[in-house]
């Protein structure tokens, strides 16, 4: 079966990367994935778009994705510039960064929750002054892909060298703990 | 190995694991990975070849030309403006007979400046005696650079590897990545029609009687004509070295018994696979021919595979004053068609608008020349 993923992020939040790193982990799970980032030129702060394929059989499209069956938000203020309803099929979920389990989501979409700058900050995962959010977003994610833990925290590990590589496995392995349903609908 | 490479990177490891001996590249987008990568592997003496950094693509494929014509494996890679930029030298490289390889990302010709793919830019060495080819994902990427080096060095013509840009070149996909041994094995000693050595010079492209220029372009001719036998025989012993064949200079896709038949190339023909499965079990028969190369062209293939069925030609390209590349190659070589003109500045066309069209095309609601989407042409 074929999975799409869109994720919605700044441009140097590290969106592209964050897909790397599950296709990684897919792949040596065996599955055939796909990691395709925001086509154009870099858009350090502007919002960007990269997508990820997970799939059984290979997979042979190559266009974008116009409705994602999980969308990973990595900023709370995107959903004040999307509509998240048009980027959605209809079995759908959120994995939204957000240190506010309040949030009111009147989406009517199925949302999770996960502090990633939180962790981030408390990793002092920081560069140029801004957290690095993805390696914990990637954690959030994996329980939706149904990939292990271990695999992401691997493709992390080819990903990234030394400390780094250890910070980043850390930051991923508390947002697979710590990721929420928001009550709040 | 299975690995996750864009295909970009793809290539870059081809070029490797085929011991190219230089390199010669200008940066730009959306080919410059594959430089920088091949700039890093020589850095880091994983390669045993030479980087030659240049002020232009002029110069690059000029440097290239000349290690090629003293007797080394050679590669250099560009796009869109910069293939434009050494165009004169595509066509001093095609006639001094020098097998190289060449990978084009294709990417848009501007203005205005656009850096996403359609394939103007490749089909512009149209003429000039280079083999074209046209991957479909990042594998066939791979396995067309390994392959070129080999075709180029026999047919005694340069070889152009063509990739979209962007869904190929910036996608990470998974690719079966051979081990050195295999490639050596597979891939012979580099050979070619000749060489210039300081004990034996020669002169190469220097004035001549005008007979001179007329046998040449008629032996590339011929050798072009007789490439086509050998693109098919390496396709099928790569087949047999790394289990992987894809049909030599096209590749049929549910095409038989198909009463409907696309032909197309590059990147989104998977995703027009994707939509003739979805209408196969609506019960349309539709088929593809998917061009895998462009130079030399497969008219005999067209002509048998083709053969009484209803034909729509899709390009990502237009020729001014007349229909789309493509369209217009393949009315030379059966007649009649239908063509679709999409994608052009790298306006993303999917299964959905592959769906709706190859339908259309059946119902017979597409016009003779038909701009895609129609929507957005009023």
């Amino acid at each position: 079966m074929l999975t799409e993923t869109m994720i919605l992020s700044f441009g140097g939040q590290g969106g592209v990367t964050a897909a790397r790193i599950l296709a990684l982990a897919a792949v040596s799970g065996g599955k055939y994935a796909q990691a395709i980032p925001h086509f154009g030129a870099e858009r350090r702060g502007s919002l960007v778009r990269s997508y990820l394929r997970l799939s059984d059989k290979p997979i042979r499209r190559h266009s974008s994705i116009k409705k994602a069956d999980l969308l990973a938000v990595f900023a709370e203020k995107i959903l004040r510039i999307v509509d998240v309803n048009e980027l959605l099929r209809d079995n759908r979920q959120i994995i939204l960064n957000t240190k506010n389990e309040d949030i009111k989501n009147k989406t009517g979409v199925k949302c999770y929750c996960i502090d990633a700058a939180g962790i981030a900050l408390n990793l002092n995962l920081v560069a140029a002054g801004w957290p690095i959010v993805n390696t914990a977003m990637t954690g959030a994610m994996a329980r939706s892909l149904n990939l292990s833990i271990d695999s992401v925290v691997n493709a992390i590990k080819q990903t990234f060298s030394g400390k780094l590589a250890e910070v980043n496995a850390k930051a991923a392995e508390i947002a697979y703990r710590e990721v929420r349903l928001c009550e709040t609908f | 190995m299975r690995t996750l490479l864009t295909g970009n990177y793809a290539v870059a490891e081809a070029v490797k694991l085929s011991r190219a001996r230089v390199i010669a590249a200008y940066p730009i987008t959306p080919q410059t990975t594959i430089v920088e990568k091949l700039a890093e592997m020589v850095e880091k003496k994983e390669i045993d070849a030479e980087f030659i950094r240049v002020e232009s693509e002029h110069s690059a494929l000029a440097a290239v030309y000349g290690s090629a014509v003293a007797g080394l494996r050679s590669f250099t890679a560009t796009s869109s403006h910069g293939l434009l930029y050494m165009y004169e030298m595509v066509w001093w490289v095609a006639n001094a007979r020098v097998p190289l390889v060449m990978a084009v990302v294709t990417r848009t010709i501007g203005p205005p400046w656009n850096i996403h793919t359609d394939h103007t830019d490749l089909l512009t060495m149209r003429d000039s005696g280079w083999i074209i080819s046209m991957a479909e994902n990042v594998q066939e990427a791979f396995d067309l650079t390994v392959q070129g080096f080999r075709i180029s060095e026999e047919a005694g013509l340069p070889f152009t590897v063509g990739m979209d840009a962007f869904q190929l070149s910036h996608t990470a996909e998974v690719v079966d990545l051979p081990s050195q041994q295999d490639v050596d094995a597979w891939l012979p000693e580099r050979r070619q029609p000749y060489r210039i050595e300081p004990e034996d010079p020669v002169t190469v492209g220097c004035i001549g009687p005008n007979e001179y220029t007329a046998k040449l372009r008629c032996n590339m001719a011929r050798e072009m004509e007789k490439a086509k036998e050998l693109v098919n025989r390496v396709d099928e012993e790569f087949g047999k070295s790394f289990g992987r064949r894809y049909g030599g200079l096209v590749e049929e896709y549910r095409l038989e018994d198909a009463d409907y038949a696309v032909v197309m190339t590059g990147a989104w023909s998977g995703d027009a696979k994707d939509a003739i499965d979805m209408l196969r079990k609506e019960k349309l028969r539709v088929g593809m021919l998917r061009l895998r190369y462009f130079r030399p062209f497969p008219q005999k293939e067209l002509r048998k595979l083709l053969e009484e069925k209803e034909v729509l030609v899709v390009d990502r390209d237009f020729s001014m004053g007349h229909m789309g590349i493509l369209g217009i190659e393949v009315s030379s070589a059966i007649g009649d068609i239908t063509n679709v003109i999409a994608g052009i500045g790298g306006v993303d066309v999917g299964v959905d608008d592959f769906k709706m069209m190859f339908r259309k095309f059946a119902d017979k609601k597409l016009r003779k020349i038909e701009w895609w989407p129609e929507e957005m042409f009023l």
